[in-house]
């Protein structure tokens, strides 16, 4: 799989590689959330926080003293997570969770996004533009260059993702998450230190976010308070995961594969046969999750990997 | 010195007394047992040594130490384990993987906590079990995973609560047996709190007795059913055991 996908620009032309190049972007994205709601059970729904915040950190960096991402990134970092241990230590301090947690991490990224709307510096709600430069050569020290560039790099971030959370579930810190997801008291009773782990979710999820923010970018060069934290972009951040299967390792790959195809052949399909219908992409994602919702609850790839006799 | 030291703890609620200066001790090695009719204060005295809430007053001293008002990770790292009344499995894990997050405590690698994990599901007779889905265990083998779970985080005191509720008098004869074996072969010091007079009378070697929050009797099983307080308050004068 990791061999094919990494000759795939061998075969395939532009469209198809910044197709897939979104769908390694979302199964990156989702994997980082997936540590912290498939693992520790901590339900965000204000992921598109992090990616905002890695986005504008090593974006203004870069537009305002040329700084490039591989030291932007680490602002990013410390920043997402900073802002991921606040949140943390509010919630897990005062004993907020559930849906009262999901309902933070919204309010978070919601006033973050009105605070970046009011951040002249950064552009404010008229966005910020990075420079594009020529895009045939390989500038990899300024991340600037032709797609294929971005695919290969979100290829290896993908795959580095992967063997972080194979790794992560099954070392210790994957055992007590999945405890303290299946039980926080029961956890707490065996000797889990159960704000320390949340704590540790959190910090991980954030700082795995923020690297998909330092992409999105540099890969698409303009940024808006509007979009970039727009709770859509978290429902969106979550669909691949919950499609798949939450707390699964591939479960975030398959949904955003799925999702990302599926929708982007209808919208082609439908344009094809001369039917332009705004938010129909919306409509599908509706569709599908009311499916996997109903009909296989734990996702696609749990009942898939039977089939498959992978498990 | 006594492994567990309990003096003159109380604890109310919202002004309802719950537990009023009840002290007991608990020797190395020894079978315990907490009895009394429903509301006599033992769930709340068993909270408050495993770290739910703290006592208003009064200490709680293990192997000499005071532990009161520590927070329940911290009391089982001290090494006192406990079970809940109603089971808490990890639903989602297997067996063997519930057993494993106790091991944790005491071990760094997955490999270790396997190997302790993987002993004591054979001490409590459930290795054959042990790549089932926690979720499909039948209440008896619920009850032994909630005792595996905490055993394999090596206490060296174990809290047992209500642990035989909603047993068949056989399951209750069977993990009487293997609390039996824990201590004779382990030398695991137990406390348990327990409403079935059966597995009591057949475990403990020291039984106290509580009422409306106070311990009224305290001795060997034998001394209790025939202390007159105790047939008043609890067993009722026809008690034949």
């Amino acid at each position: 799989m990791g061999g094919a996908l990494a000759a795939l620009p061998l075969f395939a032309g532009n469209y198809a590689l910044s197709v897939v190049t979104l769908i390694l972007y979302f199964a990156y994205t989702g994997q980082a959330w997936n540590v912290m709601m498939g693992f520790a059970g901590q339900l965000s729904l204000g992921h598109a926080l992090y990616v905002g915040v890695g986005a504008y950190a090593a974006g203004g960096l870069f537009f305002h003293y040329g700084i490039g991402p591989w030291a932007g990134l680490w602002l990013a970092m410390l920043l997402c997570v900073a802002l991921g241990l606040v949140i943390g230590f509010l919630a897990f301090r005062f004993s907020i969770s559930g849906v009262y947690f999901a309902l933070l991490t919204i309010a978070f990224a919601e006033f973050t996004r009105i605070g970046f709307d009011h951040l002249d510096s950064l552009g404010g709600p008229g966005g910020m533009f990075l420079k594009v430069a020529q895009r045939d050569t390989w500038d990899v020290l300024n991340f600037r260059g032709p797609p294929l560039m971005y695919y290969y790099a979100i290829l290896v971030l993908c795959g580095g993702a992967l063997g972080l959370c194979s790794w992560l579930l099954r070392s210790k810190a994957g055992y007590y998450w999945q405890a303290i997801r299946e039980n926080e008291e029961a956890a707490q009773a065996l000797g889990i230190n159960t704000f320390r782990w949340k704590m540790l979710a959190v910090a991980i999820s954030s700082a795995m976010t923020s690297v998909s923010g330092v992409f999105f970018a540099f890969y698409y060069n303009n940024l808006f308070p509007e979009q970039i934290f727009n709770i859509s972009r978290s429902i969106e951040i979550i669909l691949g995961p919950v499609i798949g299967g939450v707390g699964t390792l591939f479960g975030p790959i398959l949904g955003a594969a799925l999702l990302t195809v599926l929708s982007d052949s209808i919208t082609e399909g439908l344009a094809a046969i001369g039917w332009e219908i705004p938010g129909i992409k919306q409509v599908f994602y509706g569709v599908v999750l009311l499916g996997v919702v109903m009909f296989l609850p734990n996702g696609i790839w749990p009942p898939l990997a039977r089939m498959l006799r992978l498990k | 010195m006594s492994l567990l030291e309990v003096h003159a703890i109380s604890k109310s609620f919202r002004g309802l007394k719950a537990v009023s200066d009840a002290s007991f001790e608990i020797p190395e090695g020894s079978i315990n047992a907490l009895i009394g009719p429903n509301g006599a204060g033992k769930t709340t005295i068993f909270n408050m040594i495993a770290g739910v809430f703290p006592p208003d007053s009064g200490s709680i001293l293990f192997q000499g130490k005071p532990i009161h008002g520590l927070r329940p990770h911290q009391i089982c790292a001290e090494g006192i384990g406990r079970t809940f009344q109603i089971v808490k499995p990890f639903a989602g894990l297997s067996v063997l993987e519930n057993v494993m997050v106790g091991a944790f405590l005491r071990e760094s690698s997955a490999a270790g906590a396997r190997k302790v994990a993987t002993q004591i599901l054979e001490r409590l007779q459930l290795a054959p079990k042990r790549d089932l889905p926690a979720s499909s265990l039948t209440l008896p083998d619920r009850k032994r995973l909630e005792v595996a779970r905490a055993l394999a985080t090596r206490p060296r005191l174990l809290l047992l609560d209500e642990v035989m509720a909603g047993l068949r008098p056989t399951e209750t004869d069977q993990i009487v047996q293997v609390f039996r074996d824990l201590n004779r072969k382990y030398g695991t010091t137990i406390l348990l709190i327990e409403h079935v007079m059966r597995a009591v009378m057949a475990l403990a070697q020291h039984v106290g007795v509580l009422h409306h929050g106070e311990v009224i009797a305290r001795g060997t099983p034998q001394e209790i059913v025939r202390h007159p307080a105790v047939l008043e308050s609890y067993l009722g004068e026809e008690a034949d055991l």
